[in-house]
């Protein structure tokens, strides 16, 4: 009988459990806000309910006793509750934010990123192509951010009341000697590599990873970019000149290989609008690259790239010491660079990179001044080649220690009509740092770096700190300061190698709020220059100078339809005595006042991009040798401004994607005065203007892509 | 003899149990995925919701494909039907998470791929010039693998018509290549016959939709 009930019990086990009870509650956050679309559940049942805008729910179950109820909400942290069912119930859960990517303090002092991975970072990859006015250069683009000048007669990036030798640019943690293209004098140097090879591009403008060394000021940072997605070939043409180029992924998508070839003259370009000088050899640049990608492993990746440029230009101008004559400027260069990388994980969360890298620049220089006297020519010639290796190790789950050296071996060679004046230099450097996570919400960096060079006979050490502290989940303040180090420019330690090294001082403090449209940045830094190159009266190592300011950067992507800007304004006081400065003052490359307006405007209905650039500064100062000593760099230039505009319309011609691209530069034609040069008698004078005030650009773009989809669409 | 007895009812009894959790499965499901050919369920909340139901049942049936193959395809729809592009990215994420598990339990699977395929669609809109290509491509390959594996798939030239239908002309879309596809999804939709009641049948109205403003 007693057996007979078991049966009977087992039989009716699942009826017996049968009866609704019904499960009522709510869903907040910790912060007491409720929590919509959580997926309430009774564990192992289908019984449960999605939650309501004000977090509550409500559903019924047959189950009873001891049961589980489960909460899950994507970004939180899954919540299990054990329950007792035996009628009715009201059950509340507080769900927790999972600490992911966007809630994990990152080191952000001194630096803008453009990259396509991060969700947070302040600029795209394409940004930079779509900025108006800048040409699709990176450099041009990055003059719209805050801490850069708008020193458009020089050649180089000039930060923070820091020179243009100050910025160093490195391709995947190599130094690259020569950035620019070899331009004429009041030129601005447009950079050697497009911005379409990188998928990440960081702008340092101080306290940056002791991974990078010899740069004063500033580190530009690019990341080259992986596999292509498909093969594909590109076709260019524009009023300046024509491209084409080839990208093949291989079958197995491990592996690629592309070359580009491009031919730029400007000759037919300046016979319809002419310069404000006449070229004596209008400018013409041949250029051809190859690269080579290939998956080594699942985490292993080897790169190559290949860049051979040679150029031809050359103006003539009225001659400021010999009225009535003309000086003639004629320039040839010849650039080489390459590099190969690797990188892999070792397992154990260890990470090695390494790279090799070698490049050559030839710039053959004549000077002349027409009819009068013999030219003269000049002669540089640089080549540097690099090794580079570095291990990561990360420590737990966001902590890491990274440590690796470099060794670089450059000739400097220069020679003035057959006066030779070469130097070799052996520079090898170590460094290590550690991010060290507290919290989540807490990192602190810490490193140093060890350098050497042979030709300077000199070692220094330079330390490195950053710290990072998450205030809300948007909004955070970082600080950083360092040491760095520079070796003095090549044309001073030529003549005279036992200088020291330049060495700056960086302090900085930022605030950054990062919502998904909207970007705020407010810092402030303090730069102290030690050791600047002094040529008079002697050539010693023994300037200083400082550079303090502040910078306030925002962008919003959200609040007008189609619209997205972003303004910058920077604020410097600087002042440095180096080179033959009789005291402290503000020198001659650098504006107390910087702004930048960008603004891109997209009307989807017709696949068209319009862009406006806006850039103004205030009068830099100029030495005017008429006035005495104590006056020295007392006058101001006039003010800057430039409005840079763009049109790009995206169609199809057949099966190739293409894109018209229209953009001026200076499009109001505003006066732009950079300073004026005086005779050495002082009785004349000439001002520093750009040769070409205002460019039309007109260019199209085609792009063939050999597109899966279409071989599907075919075999059908 | 008792002892047979008892093992016959114990196994009588226990049978009933897993039965009964059998036919709830069938006849849930069967609700669900009934709820789902109802255009007026067709909006990004009730979809969110019908989506955690079946996130549930894939919670409690692990070996199930179908629930997570579900409550995928509710979120992906979701996600292609959201307002705020903010909200996109969460709920192609949940998509994504609940069609790998999918995918764990059953690999090859065209029908699978076909989602994983809407997933990387839904994403381009957040961001059409960073993100245009990228998905554009993983979206074409998955679907290309699935027409691999199952050239019956109807909803495999649906999704392809799709992508045509909506990709502008610039970015290698086409209206009139488009119309090819939906009209070979039609015949294709007309010879399919679904394996079981709650297994994947939709899209064959959606595709008379496009189709119509086509033409």
């Amino acid at each position: 009988m007693k057996q007979l009930n078991l049966i009977l019990f087992t039989l009716f086990l699942p009826v017996c459990m049968m009866g609704q009870q019904r499960i009522t509650g709510k869903i907040t956050d910790g912060k007491k806000r409720p929590l919509q679309g959580v997926n309430v559940a009774i564990k192992d049942t289908y019984d449960g309910a999605t939650s309501g805008a004000d977090g509550s729910f409500s559903f019924t179950t047959d189950v009873k006793g001891v049961q589980y109820i489960t909460a899950t909400l994507l970004g939180y942290t899954t919540q299990e509750q054990k329950v007792f069912i035996d009628g009715t119930l009201e059950v509340n859960i507080i769900m927790r934010n999972n600490v992911n990517d966007l809630k994990v303090v990152t080191i952000t002092a001194g630096s803008f990123e453009a990259s396509d991975e991060g969700k947070t970072t302040v600029l795209k990859p394409l940004d930079i192509v779509t900025t108006a006015g800048a040409g699709a250069d990176i450099v041009n683009a990055l003059k719209t951010l805050p801490g850069t000048q708008q020193t458009n007669d020089r050649e180089g990036l000039f930060v923070r009341g820091g020179t243009g030798y100050e910025t160093q640019t490195y391709i995947d943690g190599m130094l690259v000697r020569n950035p620019f293209y070899s331009g004429l004098p009041d030129q601005p140097g447009r950079g050697r590599f497009s911005p379409f090879l990188f998928k990440g591009t960081t702008f340092s403008s101080g306290g940056y990873s002791a991974q990078y060394g010899q740069g004063l000021s500033s580190a530009l940072i690019l990341e080259s970019t992986d596999l292509p997605q498909r093969s594909s070939y590109s076709l260019g043409a524009s009023v300046i000149g024509v491209s084409g180029g080839m990208e093949e992924l291989s079958k197995d998508k491990k592996g690629s290989y592309g070359i580009e070839a491009d031919y730029t003259n400007l000759g037919p370009y300046l016979n319809v609008l002419k310069p404000k000088y006449r070229f004596s050899a209008n400018p013409e640049i041949m250029g051809a690259s190859a690269n080579f990608r290939r998956k080594t492993s699942k985490t292993g990746m080897l790169k190559f790239y290949g860049y051979a440029n040679k150029t031809h230009m050359g103006t003539v101008r009225p001659s400021l010491e010999h009225p009535g004559y003309e000086e003639q400027f004629e320039l040839k260069n010849q650039n080489i660079y390459t590099n190969l990388i690797y990188k892999e994980s070792l397992g154990n969360d260890w990470k090695f990179n390494a790279g090799l890298s070698y490049s050559t620049n030839v710039d053959k220089i004549d000077l002349d001044t027409l009819n009068k006297s013999t030219p003269a020519k000049v002669k540089n010639q640089s080549e540097l080649g690099q090794v580079k290796a570095m291990l990561t190790k990360g420590l737990g789950q966001y902590s890491m220690l990274r440590f690796g050296g470099e060794y670089q071996y450059s000739v400097e060679k220069s020679a003035f009509n057959n006066w030779p004046a070469n130097y070799v230099d052996n520079y090898t450097a170590g460094f290590v740092e550690s991010d060290i996570y507290v919290t989540p919400r807490l990192v602190g960096r810490f490193g140093g770096r060890v350098e050497y060079s042979s030709v300077l006979d000199k070692a220094n050490i330079a330390p490195r700190v950053s710290l990072a502290y998450k205030l809300t989940g948007l909004s955070q303040v970082s600080l950083a300061y360092g040491d760095f180090y520079e070796k003095p420019e090549q044309q001073y330690l030529r003549f005279k190698p036992d200088l020291g090294y330049m060495k700056a001082t960086h302090y900085i403090a930022t605030y950054q709020w990062v919502a998904k449209h909207y970007t705020l940045r407010v810092e402030a830094f303090y730069k102290k220059y030690h050791d600047l190159v002094k040529t008079s009266p002697d050539t010693t190592t023994s300037g200083t100078g400082y550079a303090k300011g502040i910078e306030l950067f925002w962008r919003d992507r959200k609040t007008i339809k189609n619209t997205d800007y972003w303004i910058s304004y920077s604020y410097l006081d600087t002042k440095r005595n180096y080179l033959n400065y009789p005291f402290e003052v503000q020198p001659d490359f650098a504006a107390k006042h910087t702004f930048s307006v960008v603004y891109k405007y997209t009307i989807p209905a017709i696949s068209t991009n319009l862009g406006i650039t806006y850039s103004f500064s205030t009068g830099r100062p100029y030495y005017n040798p008429n006035l005495p000593d104590s006056k020295f760099m007392s006058e101001k230039t006039m003010t800057y401004n430039s409005i840079g505009l763009s049109a790009s319309y995206l169609t199809s011609i057949r099966k190739a994607f293409t894109i018209f691209v229209l953009s001026v530069s200076n499009a109001p034609n505003f006066k732009q005065v950079y300073g004026y040069r005086y005779s050495s008698d002082k009785l004349r004078r000439q001002e520093v203007v750009p040769n070409i005030p205002r460019f039309i650009y007109l260019g199209m773009f085609m792009n063939f892509g050999i597109d899966r989809r279409q071989d599907v669409i075919n075999n059908l | 003899m008792k002892r047979i007895l008892f093992s016959i009812c114990l196994f009588v009894g226990l049978a009933s149990v897993s039965m009964a959790q059998s036919a709830q499965y069938e006849s849930v499901m069967t609700k669900n995925v009934t709820m789902l050919d109802d255009s007026a369920n067709f909006n990004p909340d009730r979809l969110l919701e019908i989506g955690n139901t079946f996130e549930r049942i894939a919670a409690a049936e692990k070996t199930q494909w179908l629930p997570f193959y579900y409550a995928s395809y509710c979120y992906v729809m979701s996600a292609l039907m959201q307002r705020d592009n903010d909200k996109v990215d969460d709920l192609a994420d949940k998509a994504a998470v609940n069609i790998e598990q999918a995918e764990a339990i059953s690999p090859k699977n065209d029908e699978i791929n076909c989602i994983k395929s809407l997933v990387a669609t839904s994403r381009i809109r957040v961001d059409p010039p960073t993100r245009g290509m990228k998905y554009g491509m993983e979206s074409a390959e998955l679907l290309a693998q699935a027409n691999q594996i199952n050239q019956e798939n109807p909803r495999v030239y649906m999704l392809q018509g799709q992508s045509l239908f909506y990709t502008p002309e610039q970015f290698g879309g086409s209206k009139t290549e488009a119309k090819k596809k939906f009209q070979t999804a039609l015949e294709k939709f007309s010879a399919f016959k679904p394996a079981s009641a709650i297994a994947p049948h939709w899209g064959e109205a959606y595709t008379k939709g496009l189709l119509a403003q086509i033409k």
